[in-house]
C-alpha cells in the first residue's frame, strides 16, 4: 500500500481550480457561498504558488520527518483509570437524552 | 516588582498573596476594556486561589517557587469548570472536565490563575485580530497589534495584569508576540513541555512556552511547566530543566552563529525591515564583547521554512478541528440530518482564518495531492534537520530578528494573507526542527517599538540559550522612547 | 481451490476476500485507561480521551500492541516497524472525526492461514486500530434511514481492535466459513481475544466478485457488511455472488460500493455512495510516535506461543479414530491437552474424546487431571461401571468433588463393581420366584416380553440398588429364555 498516488510536477504548477475548492469544502464539512469559493481558488491559489520553491526542489530520496525527535515505543501499561463522571460529560453536550449524545437523523451507512 | 521577587515576598509573609491579586485585578479593572487581552477573566477562583496560598504561609507549609505570582493562561488551555474557547465560536461557553499538564504544575507551584487571555481562533494568525471576541491591542501603543497568536497573553504581561503568561508557538506564536510588546518569550524544545490539554493546531509543531519581562522569570516558569508528562506520547522522557542556576555563567567561549539566511543576509528571506537587522547585528556585537565569537552561517533550507510550514500545519489542523462538528461540546446549529448539522456547524462556528487553513489543509493531504504537498514538506524538514546539524557542529546558538518588523498597525496586514503568513518567516524553522528558540528584547525600531532578536539552539539546548539570553538582556540598550 | 458452489453455474468461480475485526481482551481501550468492556449504561466507560474532548491525547496500551503481535505472529506474518495513522471521515460515533488506524506500514504482514482441509489463505495484513462508538437509531423501527434522531455512546470508542485482510484466495462458501472459525479458534488458543461474532467481538467483512472460471483477473467487488454470523457469512457470499453473475450475465455489471447484508430479507443492500468516502486523507498521527519492537521481543513471543489449534487437531487424529467434529470440539475447548495426558497415560484414545466431548462440556473443568481422566477411563473399559456412572463420576470429578479422585467418588456412591456371576446368581433366583412372570417373557407376545422384561430389570436393580448394568441384565435375559 501506498500513500495517496503520486502527482505530475505539471499538475502542481497548474493553480488550483474552483472545482477542488467546492470537493475541498465538502470533504471538511464546510459550506461556503460563491464569493467565498472564489476567494478562496485565488487565495489557496496564491499560498501554494508560493510553495512553488518546494516543488523545485529534488526531495527523491530524502526520508520524511513528522517528529522532529526520533522517539519510538512509547507505552502505557495496561492499567484502569478513572472514568469522566457521565453527567459532567453531557453537561456540554448540545443534545442529550438517556445518557447519550443525540443527533439528527443520519443518512447513509457509516464509511 | 518582578514574579519572583512577588514569590518571595509572598513565600515570607511580607505580602499577601490576596492583595497581590486584587492589585492586579484592579489594573485589568482598568484598563482591559481597552486592550482585550482577556476572554475571561477569573477573579472570584483567584481570590480563593490566593487565599489558600496565604493560608498554607500561615500553616508553615510550602506554598511552592511561584507562590501568589498571578498568571495568565491562553484560552486554548484547558482548566477544570472555566470556559476555554480558543477564541472561536465553536467552542463559546465551553468547560473543560480536566486541566492541562501545564495549568496543574503551575497552580501546584503557588501561581494564581487570574484569566484567560485571548488569541487568532485556534492560534492561527500572527496578529491576534482573527479573534471571535475581537481584537487584542497592543498595550505600548493601542494603534499596534500585540502580536499573535499569543496576543493576549503578551498584551496581559506587557500591561501588568499578571506578572507571567503562558502561550503556545506553533509557527512563532509566542517569540513574535513577545517582540513585539517587548518581552521575554520562549519556545522550549518540541517534547520538552506537555502538550496534554492544549487544544491541538499543529500536532507536530505546538509547544507551551512562558512569557516574562526578564529572562530569569522566563527560566523559572520553564522549570515549573517542563519534565516528562506520561499522558502526552511525545513528552521526552527527562526531568525539568535546571536553568535560573546558569543564567550568570555568560557568553565567555561561546560560538554564536548568525544565520545568514533570516538575518537579512544574501539569498536569504526577503521583507526585513533595515532597523530590525540592525538591532540584530548590534545585539551579536554585544555578545561578541561579553566574549562570544560570532560567525556568519548558512542553512540554505531555512528559507523554505515558510512554504513547508503553510503545508504542514494547516495538514495537521485540518485533521485536529475536525471533531468540532456539533454532536458531544460546543457550538450546535441545527438541521435535518446529522451530516448538515455538522455542515452548517462548522460553517456558523469557524471564522474566515480558519476556514482558509483547514481548506488548505484538506486540499494538501488529499488524494493526489499528499505527495505534492504534505509528503514534501515532510522531506524538507528532514533537510532542515540535517543542516541544521551541520551547523550546530561549528557553533552552540544562532542569532536572527525575531520577526521582520516591529509591531504594526491593526487592519495593515488583514487583506491579504501572505503578507501575514510572512511575519512568521525567521520564527517558523525551528517549530519545523522542533528546536528550542527564545525571543529577547533588544533596543527599539525607528518607530519607538520594541525589536526581538531571536536565539536558536539544537534540541534540548535550553540551559545555553538561556545562558546566552541573560548576557543579551544584560547588554540590551535602555528602554529609549518607551515609558 | 476449484471446487463450485452448487449454486453458482459452473462458468462462474467465486473470489472473496475477508476483513475480520477483532476486539483484543485488554484489560482498557487502546489509548486511555477507561475499562475496555461490555456496558448496558450508556458513556460510563469514557474520558477526554476516548470521547475525543478538545486537547486531550492518545497514548499507547503496551498490552494491545503485545496482543497484536501475538496474533500476526499466530497467522505467520513477519512484524515490522509501524506507525499509527489518522484515517479522516466525519461520523458522529468517531470522536475525533478520524480513527487512528494503521495505513502504509502496518504491525503485520505477509502471513498466511491454513483451513482445516490444508487450503491456504494468504494474510495481506494484521493492523492495530481503535473502535468507534455505538449510534442507536430511534424511530422508524430502528432503521437508520427513516429514524427521527439517533443516540451516540462512546464506551466502545476506542477498544483496541486488530483487522486482519485476508487476500482474495477464498473461492467457495465452505472456505469462507473455514477461514472464519480457523481463526476464532487460533484467536482463542493464544488469549488475545474471546472472539464471539454474536457478541461483537469478531466482525466479518466480506469482499465478494466473480470472474469466469479459469481466468485470474480481479473483478470490481462489493464490500458486504453486517455479517453477524458464520451461517450468515455463507449465505450473504452465496447472494452477492449470485448478484453478480446475474449481472453480468445481462451484459451489466456491479458497482464498487459498500453494501449491507440483511439477514432477515436474505438480500444485500447498496449502503452510501463512495463519493467522498474514498478519499480520508490518511497521514501519520502526529500525536503518537512509531512502533518498533525489538527482535528480542519478537523471539520473546515467538518463545511463548502455544501450540496452534491445526497442529494440536493433527496430532489428535494421528492418536484416534474419532470423527474430525469430536476433535474440532475438544481442540476448541482446550481440552485436548487434558486428552493428550490420558491417553499417554494408557487410556483408549476414542473413548477419552468422546468422553471429554459428550459429558464435560462444562465452563471450569480445571480439577480434572489427565491422570484421573485415565484412571477413569480405564474403569469403564475395565467394565467396573456404567455408561451412566462414568457419566456422573465426571461431572462430581470436574466440580473438584472428593478431591477429584474417581475411585473415591465411585466408592462414595456405592459404585462398586458387580461380578457378573453375582448378578447371574440373582437373575436365577428372580426366575424362580417368578414362574409365572417367567413363563409370559419366554413364551408371551412382543407386549408381553417387554412387560416382563421391564419386571425382572425392575426387581434386579431393587436388589442391587441400581448398581447392576441395565444391559447385562438384558443380556443375561435373553441368553436365560433362549437356553
Ligand atoms: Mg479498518
Ligand atoms: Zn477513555
Amino acid at each position: 500500500m501506498e500513500w495517496s498516488g503520486a502527482v505530475s510536477l505539471g499538475a502542481m504548477t497548474q493553480r488550483i481550480t474552483r472545482d477542488e475548492v467546492v470537493h475541498v469544502a465538502r470533504l471538511a464539512r464546510l459550506s461556503l457561498s460563491d464569493a467565498e469559493i472564489d476567494e478562496f481558488t485565488s487565495q489557496l491559489g496564491d499560498i501554494l504558488e508560493h510553495a512553488a520553491d518546494i516543488e523545485a526542489l529534488d526531495v527523491g530520496d530524502v526520508e520524511p520527518t513528522l517528529h522532529p525527535l526520533p522517539m519510538v515505543n512509547v507505552l502505557r501499561p495496561d492499567e484502569l483509570c478513572p472514568a469522566l463522571d457521565r453527567d459532567l460529560l453531557l453537561s456540554q453536550a448540545p443534545a442529550a437524552e438517556d445518557g447519550q449524545f443525540r443527533v439528527p437523523p443520519i443518512l447513509g451507512e457509516e464509511p | 516588582m518582578s514574579a519572583l521577587d512577588l514569590a518571595s515576598a509572598v513565600r515570607s509573609g511580607e505580602r499577601s498573596a490576596v492583595d497581590v491579586i486584587d492589585e492586579h485585578l484592579a489594573r485589568i479593572d482598568a484598563r482591559d476594556g481597552e486592550i482585550n487581552a482577556f476572554n475571561q477573566v477569573t477573579a472570584v477562583a483567584a481570590r480563593e486561589a490566593a487565599a489558600a496560598v496565604d493560608a498554607a504561609v500561615a500553616a508553615g507549609k510550602d506554598p511552592g517557587p511561584l507562590a501568589g505570582v498571578p498568571i495568565a493562561i491562553k484560552d486554548n488551555m484547558c482548566t477544570t469548570g472555566v470556559a476555554t474557547t480558543c477564541s472561536s465560536k465553536i467552542l463559546e461557553g465551553w468547560e473543560p472536565p480536566y486541566d492541562a499538564t501545564v495549568v496543574q504544575r503551575v497552580a501546584a507551584a503557588g501561581a494564581v490563575m487570574v484569566g484567560k487571555t485571548n488569541l487568532d481562533e485556534f492560534a492561527m494568525g500572527s496578529s491576534t485580530e482573527n479573534s471571535a471576541f475581537g481584537p487584542t491591542k497592543n498595550p505600548l501603543d493601542t494603534s499596534r497589534v500585540p502580536g499573535g497568536s499569543s496576543g493576549g497573553s503578551a498584551a496581559a504581561v506587557a500591561a501588568d495584569f499578571a506578572s507571567l503568561s503562558l502561550g503556545s508557538d506553533t509557527g512563532g506564536s509566542i517569540r513574535q508576540p513577545a517582540a513585539f510588546c517587548g518581552l521575554v518569550g520562549m519556545k522550549p524544545t518540541y517534547g520538552a513541555v506537555s502538550r496534554y490539554g492544549l487544544i491541538a493546531f499543529g500536532s507536530s509543531l505546538d509547544q507551551i512556552g512562558p512569557f516574562s519581562k526578564t529572562v530569569v522569570e522566563s527560566a523559572a516558569l520553564l522549570e515549573v511547566i517542563g519534565g516528562h508528562d506520561p499522558l502526552d506520547s511525545t513528552s521526552i522522557d527527562q526531568s525539568a530543566f535546571d536553568l535560573t542556576s546558569v543564567l550568570d555563567r555568560g557568553v565567555e567561549g561561546m560560538r554564536i552563529g548568525i544565520l545568514r539566511e533570516l538575518s537579512g543576509g544574501e539569498g536569504g528571506v526577503e521583507g526585513l525591515s533595515a532597523d530590525v537587522i540592525a538591532r540584530t547585528n548590534e545585539a551579536a556585537a554585544a555578545l561578541e564583547k561579553a566574549g562570544a565569537t560570532v560567525v556568519e552561517v548558512s542553512v540554505p533550507s531555512a528559507t523554505l521554512g515558510l512554504s513547508a510550514y503553510y503545508l504542514v500545519a494547516p495538514a495537521e489542523a485540518s485533521s485536529n478541528l475536525s471533531r468540532f462538528d456539533g454532536v458531544r461540546y460546543g457550538l450546535r446549529v441545527d438541521a435535518p440530518t446529522t451530516g448538515e448539522m455538522m455542515t452548517a456547524t462548522r460553517t456558523a462556528g469557524f471564522g474566515p482564518e480558519v476556514k482558509r487553513r483547514i481548506m488548505l489543509g484538506t486540499y494538501a493531504l488529499s488524494a493526489g495531492y499528499y505527495d505534492a504537498f504534505y509528503g514534501r514538506a515532510l522531506k524538507v524538514r528532514t533537510m532542515m534537520l540535517q543542516e541544521f546539524a551541520l551547523v550546530y557542529a561549528e557553533v552552540d546558538l544562532l542569532l536572527t530578528p525575531t520577526a521582520p518588523t516591529t509591531a504594526f498597525r491593526l487592519g495593515d496586514r488583514t487583506a491579504d494573507p501572505m503578507t501575514m503568513y510572512v511575519n512568521d518567516v525567521c520564527t517558523i524553522p525551528s517549530n519545523l526542527t522542533g528546536h528550542p528558540a527564545i525571543s529577547v528584547p533588544f533596543g527599539v525600531g525607528d518607530d519607538g517599538l520594541p525589536v526581538g532578536v531571536q536565539l536558536l539552539g539544537p534540541a534540548l539546548s535550553e540551559p545555553t540559550i538561556y545562558q546566552a539570553a541573560a548576557a543579551l538582556e544584560a547588554a540590551a540598550p535602555g528602554e529609549g522612547s518607551l515609558s | 481451490m476449484t471446487a463450485h458452489e452448487p449454486s453458482l453455474p459452473e462458468e462462474w468461480e467465486l473470489v472473496v476476500g475477508l476483513e475480520v475485526h477483532v476486539e483484543l481482551a485488554t484489560k482498557t481501550k487502546l489509548f486511555c485507561g477507561c475499562e475496555n468492556k461490555f456496558s448496558h449504561i450508556p458513556n460510563t466507560l469514557t474520558c477526554p480521551t476516548c470521547v475525543g474532548l478538545p486537547g486531550s491525547l492518545p497514548v499507547m496500551n503496551e498490552k494491545a500492541v503485545e496482543f497484536a503481535m501475538r496474533l500476526g505472529r499466530a497467522l505467520g506474518c513477519e512484524i515490522h516497524p509501524s506507525v499509527m495513522a489518522r484515517k479522516n471521515y466525519f461520523y458522529p460515533d468517531m470522536a475525533k472525526d478520524f480513527q487512528t488506524t494503521q495505513y502504509d506500514q502496518p504491525t503485520n504482514a505477509d502471513g498466511q492461514l491454513a483451513l482445516a482441509d490444508g487450503t491456504i489463505v494468504g494474510i495481506e495484513r494484521a493492523h492495530i486500530e481503535e473502535d468507534a462508538g455505538k449510534t442507536t437509531h430511534v424511530g422508524g423501527g430502528g432503521r437508520i434511514n427513516d429514524a427521527t434522531y439517533s443516540l451516540v455512546d462512546y464506551n466502545r470508542a476506542g477498544v483496541p481492535l486488530v483487522e486482519i485482510v485476508s487476500q482474495p484466495d477464498i473461492r467457495t462458501v465452505g472456505h469462507a466459513k473455514a477461514y472464519v472459525s480457523e481463526l476464532r479458534d487460533i484467536l482463542l488458543a493464544i488469549q488475545v481475544s474471546d472472539a464471539k461474532m454474536e457478541e461483537g467481538s469478531m466482525r466479518v467483512d466480506a469482499n465478494v466478485s466473480v470472474r469466469p472460471t479459469g481466468s485470474d483477473e480481479l473483478r470490481t467487488r462489493c464490500e458486504l457488511k453486517n455479517i453477524n454470523s458464520v451461517r450468515s457469512l455463507g449465505r450473504a457470499i452465496e447472494y452477492e455472488a449470485r448478484r453478480h453473475v446475474d449481472l453480468y450475465t445481462n451484459g451489466e455489471a456491479p458497482r464498487q460500493e459498500t453494501r449491507h447484508w440483511d439477514e432477515e430479507g436474505g438480500r444485500s443492500t447498496a449502503g452510501r455512495s463512495k463519493e467522498d468516502a474514498d478519499d480520508y486523507r490518511y497521514f501519520q498521527e502526529p500525536d503518537l510516535v512509531p512502533l518498533s519492537p525489538t527482535a528480542a521481543q519478537i523471539a520473546e513471543i515467538d518463545a511463548s506461543m502455544p501450540v496452534l489449534p491445526a497442529a494440536r487437531r493433527a496430532r489428535l487424529g494421528e492418536l484416534s479414530s474419532v470423527a474430525d467434529e469430536v476433535i474440532v470440539t475438544v481442540v476448541e475447548r482446550g481440552q485436548d491437552g487434558l486428552a493428550l495426558g490420558a491417553i499417554e497415560a494408557g487410556a483408549d484414545a476414542d473413548k477419552v474424546l468422546t468422553r471429554i466431548q459428550n459429558d464435560l462440556a462444562v465452563d471450569d473443568w480445571s480439577a480434572v487431571t489427565s491422570e484421573s481422566l485415565a484412571m477413569l477411563i480405564q474403569m469403564e473399559t475395565g467394565g467396573e461401571l456404567t455408561a451412566t456412572q462414568v457419566k456422573q463420576v465426571l461431572g462430581e470429578m470436574a466440580a473438584g468433588e472428593h478431591g477429584g479422585d474417581p475411585k473415591v467418588i465411585a466408592a462414595a456412591h456405592g459404585f462398586e463393581a458387580m461380578e457378573s456371576n453375582e448378578l447371574e446368581t440373582l437373575v436365577d433366583q428372580l426366575i424362580v420366584d417368578h414362574p409365572d412372570e417367567w413363563s409370559r417373557f419366554v413364551d408371551g407376545d412382543d407386549g408381553d416380553r417387554k412387560k416382563m422384561q421391564g419386571f425382572f430389570t425392575g426387581q434386579i436393580m431393587k436388589a442391587t440398588k441400581g448398581q447392576a448394568d441395565g444391559r447385562a441384565v438384558a443380556q443375561l435375559l435373553g441368553q436365560k429364555s433362549a437356553g
